[in-house]
């Protein structure tokens, strides 16, 4: 095992310019990207943005139409040539887990084995249980185990050959809500400490953020952006991506002559414009701002003011939805014990470090 | 005019029954749930031979009726069991399982919200019945209907024994009286004709079922206990069908059996049984091979030229025995002539009937007939294995010859068994093909319950007929079995009750 991490600093996983189609239906359009080894990577998206026929095409399920994956330096993958799933050494955790209800979760996860020694096999089984916590299950059957357990198993299924790729279908589907992040970041951990490189697929964008160093953001069939989650909500390169990441609203905006941007809640500075694709702008154009909720500071000594129009608990703050004079909307995080009420007028203003803007449509 | 009278006689007593015991209680109702599958067992030649006995002449009944009013035949009058009355009657008494079947499962599938909501909008229960449930079940009525239809068409034992002329009794006189066989051949192809609109009819009723099903809620079916009068109804009318169809011929045939244990010769018994249950054994095994092979190849490659070929070896249950055997006889007839001249010709030896003279024939003929029944088994027990499972395999590296061998099969046990039980069954029961293609004194149990009857041996015919009656039990059992499990989120109901 620690001859797999230390072996290699190379590319466990690369997409050059793939496409994918489904009986004659182009789902995945020219996606190219790149996964270190060792990292976990998430293909994020709404249903039917085409992750999944990615994560087949990966898995070597589904043929490409162009373009070329290689896993490890091989290629696996190229139009008219596809390695069978079974010769490719990648693992996958499907969504329904497809445990084998006729073995006993033992012989589920020794299954992949092939080749093994007694010996070797008894380690591995083992060795992954005990990190799974699943010690006690593996004379069970799996239509006795919970879905979490049941998950536990799938993983541990997939990890035991040590495939070069892992890959997870929406692995966290079919548990409860409240126990997804926290699962997804114990799994993370284990991913980590066994040193296997991920790739996941899913819509929920905490799950993604809590479990992936990678994100790429899909629709339809296009990726969106491919970057850690810091970069994806700082410094989204799309306005799709600005929407789907987090919260946040558009403000209307015009270029002054200097370069500042003129809103409705003030002038913004055209130093703190980083945003690359419309620095450079011509004085009068219409940008769109994005400002999200902790953007946007309760001050009563403002001289804007907005109307609540509702407000949302969250604990340790409420997320109000205020309306400006001119009927725009905006988010705003505002510590709880600034209770307002609904219809009320506050004094609001923005304070941001970097713009995020994108030509207005 | 025969199929006339079987389909309505079989809507009769299938679908009511059918309702009343999955939408209501009464005393029984749990045992005949059940208990009205039971004359499926019954082959309709054997039914009828029964029924001869018992209400001929010199039967038991007449002769009670002689005895107690003091008259001699002639001066009373009785109904003739062989008319065609008699053979509508008993094949209505042992195909009607199928409608029921059909039609309790449709009944199950159906939600019970839809009859509850024609319940709030003023309709009777009777109202409900007739309808809400009934047209929103028809297809699968219908598709109930079709084979039994099928059936009727191709039923030989008891036309013949009755003496009335029909397609399968012509094709066997043409054929072993006059010789000849493209008349044969003809007559076969013209109730091909027949067959193959009830197929198509079937099928698309069938399709059109799929689109039926009302709602995904189950909620637990209301049976309301019924009452006075009406309980009383209710178990005569359910009741009925599985007395005069199963319990009082069974019983009959015990009797009889037991009666002639010293008349009848049991020495030959033995390889009677050993005959009867060697071929059921490897025809079973073939069609189970195949059928295997066939479905997993149609789960592999499931392209339209799969699925069409699917179809067509799917049509040959609906072909009648004779007609197989028509269609088994004279190609193989003809290339044994040809091994056989060949032979003569280069080597002087006469291989004489290598093929249609042995049992290849009729293991031939019954894989064509049965092959059906263990493919659709087989692909209905694939059907509920989730395709990731084949993928989750693929991707622990097996090929696809060994998730067959790790995956599929160990899942399918079950699956395989029900398949290879009822296609040995089938062929226990089979009757036209086996006579016509049988090798010279090659004898099974159908064939010697054919004969004692056609002697006018009936009683000596039971103890054979009642084993085949004892064996065609155990896919009643399988088949109420899966049915009562098959009402979606039933499984845990059933146990709560019990």
């Amino acid at each position: 095992m620690i001859s797999d991490k230390t072996t290699g600093s190379g590319k466990a996983l690369e997409l050059n310019d793939i496409s994918v189609s489904l009986g004659g239906t182009p789902i995945v359009h020219s996606i190219s990207m790149e996964l270190s080894k060792g990292d976990i990577g998430c293909l994020l998206g709404p249903s039917g943005c085409g992750k999944t026929t990615l994560l087949r095409a990966i898995a070597g399920f589904e043929p490409v139409t162009s373009g070329q994956i290689q896993i490890a330096g091989d290629p696996v993958s190229q139009p008219g040539q596809l390695l069978p799933v079974e010769k490719r050494q990648v693992g996958m955790v499907f969504q329904d887990y497809a445990l084998f209800p006729h073995l006993s979760i033992r012989d589920n996860i020794a299954f992949g084995l092939k080749g093994w020694s007694r010996k070797e096999k008894e380690k591995r089984v083992n060795e992954l249980a005990a990190m799974l916590h699943i010690d006690d299950l593996l004379d069970a059957y799996s239509h006795r185990l919970s879905g979490g357990q049941q998950q536990r198993v799938a993983i541990a299924r997939a990890m035991a050959p040590r495939p070069r790729i892992l890959l997870l279908d929406e692995p966290f589907a079919s548990l409860d809500v409240e126990l997804r992040e926290q699962i997804a970041a114990e799994i993370r951990l284990i991913l980590k400490a066994d040193g296997i490189t991920t790739i996941l697929v899913s819509h929920n964008q905490l799950e993604a953020f809590a479990m992936a160093d990678v994100i790429g953001v899909m629709r339809s069939g296009e990726l969106m952006q491919w970057g850690n989650a810091f970069s994806l909500y700082h410094e989204p390169e799309s306005a799709y991506v600005a929407n789907f990441i987090g919260e946040g609203v558009f403000l209307p905006g015009t270029v002054l002559d200097n370069g500042d941007i003129s809103t409705e809640l003030g002038i913004l500075p055209a130093a703190s414009n980083t945003d690359p694709t419309t620095s450079n702008t011509l004085p009068g154009q219409r940008l769109s701002v994005l400002v999200r909720p902790d953007d946007v500071l309760h001050d009563d000594d403002s001289e804007f003011t907005a109307k609540v129009l509702s407000k949302a608990f969250r604990g340790a703050s409420y997320l109000y939805t205020l309306a400006l004079p001119s009927g725009a909307q905006i988010l705003s995080l505002v510590p709880s014990h600034h209770n307002h009420e609904v219809g009320s007028q506050i004094g609001i203003h923005m304070e941001m470090d970097h713009l995020v803007t994108f030509p207005q449509a | 005019m025969l199929m006339l009278g079987v389909g309505l006689l079989v809507l009769l007593i299938g679908v009511a029954p059918a309702w009343l015991v999955t939408m209501t209680r009464f005393p029984g109702s749990r045992l005949l749930e059940w208990g009205l599958v039971l004359p499926l067992a019954m082959p309709a030649y054997i039914i009828a031979y029964t029924y001869t006995g018992m209400l001929d002449v010199t039967g038991p009944v007449q002769g009670f009726i002689r005895d107690t009013f003091d008259l001699r035949f002639g001066d009373y009058w009785f109904p003739s069991i062989r008319s065609s009355g008699g053979a509508m009657a008993m094949l209505a008494l042992v195909l009607y399982p199928y409608v029921y079947l059909l039609s309790r499962t449709a009944f199950l599938e159906q939600s019970v919200c839809v009859l509850e909501v024609s319940r709030t909008l003023g309709a009777s229960p009777w109202r409900a019945f007739t309808r809400v449930a009934v047209p929103l079940a028809r297809p699968a009525i219908f598709a109930g209907l079709s084979l039994v239809l099928m059936e009727t068409l191709a039923d030989y034992g008891t036309v013949q024994y009755f003496g009335l002329s029909t397609f399968t009794t012509g094709i066997f006189r043409t054929w072993f009286g006059m010789g000849s066989a493209p008349a044969a051949a003809q007559l076969s192809a013209v109730l091909l004709i027949f067959i193959f609109c009830l197929v198509v009819g079937e099928q698309w009723s069938r399709s059109r079922s799929r689109y039926h099903h009302t709602s995904s809620k189950y909620s637990q079916l209301p049976r309301p206990r019924l009452r006075g009068w009406k309980c009383w109804a209710a178990m005569l009318y359910c009741g009925l069908p599985v007395l005069l169809g199963f319990l009082i011929p069974f019983l009959q045939l015990a009797w009889w059996a037991w009666d002639t244990r010293d008349l009848v010769d049991f020495s030959n018994f033995g390889e009677l049984m050993m005959n009867s249950l060697q071929l059921a054994f490897i025809a079973a095994l073939i069609a189970l091979c195949l059928g295997l092979f066939i479905s997993y190849a149609k789960r592999l490659q499931s392209g339209l030229s799969m699925r069409s070929a699917f179809r067509i070896l799917g049509l040959g249950y609906a072909v009648p025995g004779t007609v197989i055997a028509v269609g088994v006889l004279i190609p193989f007839t003809w290339l044994d002539n040809r091994v056989d001249a060949w032979m003569q010709a280069h080597f002087g030896i006469s291989t004489g009937l290598l093929l249609s003279g042995s049992l290849t024939a009729v293991i031939f003929a019954y894989v064509v007939r049965f092959l059906p029944v263990s493919m659709n088994t087989i692909d209905a027990g694939l059907g509920k294995i989730k395709p990731t499972m084949d993928d989750a395999g693929r991707s622990m590296g097996l090929g696809a010859g060994q998730i067959l061998r790790r995956i599929h099969v160990p899942m399918l046990r079950t699956s395989l068994l029900t398949a290879t039980l009822l296609v040995f069954v089938d062929v226990l029961k089979e009757l036209p093909a086996t006579l016509i293609l049988r090798p010279f004194n090659f004898n099974t149990l159908a064939i010697r319950t054919y004969e004692l009857a056609n002697q006018e041996r009936l009683t000596e015919a039971a103890a054979s007929a009642l084993m085949i009656v004892l064996a065609g039990i155990i896919p009643v059992i399988l088949i109420s079995l899966s049915i009562s499990s098959s009402r979606p989120g039933n499984a845990t109901k059933k146990r709560e009750e019990t």
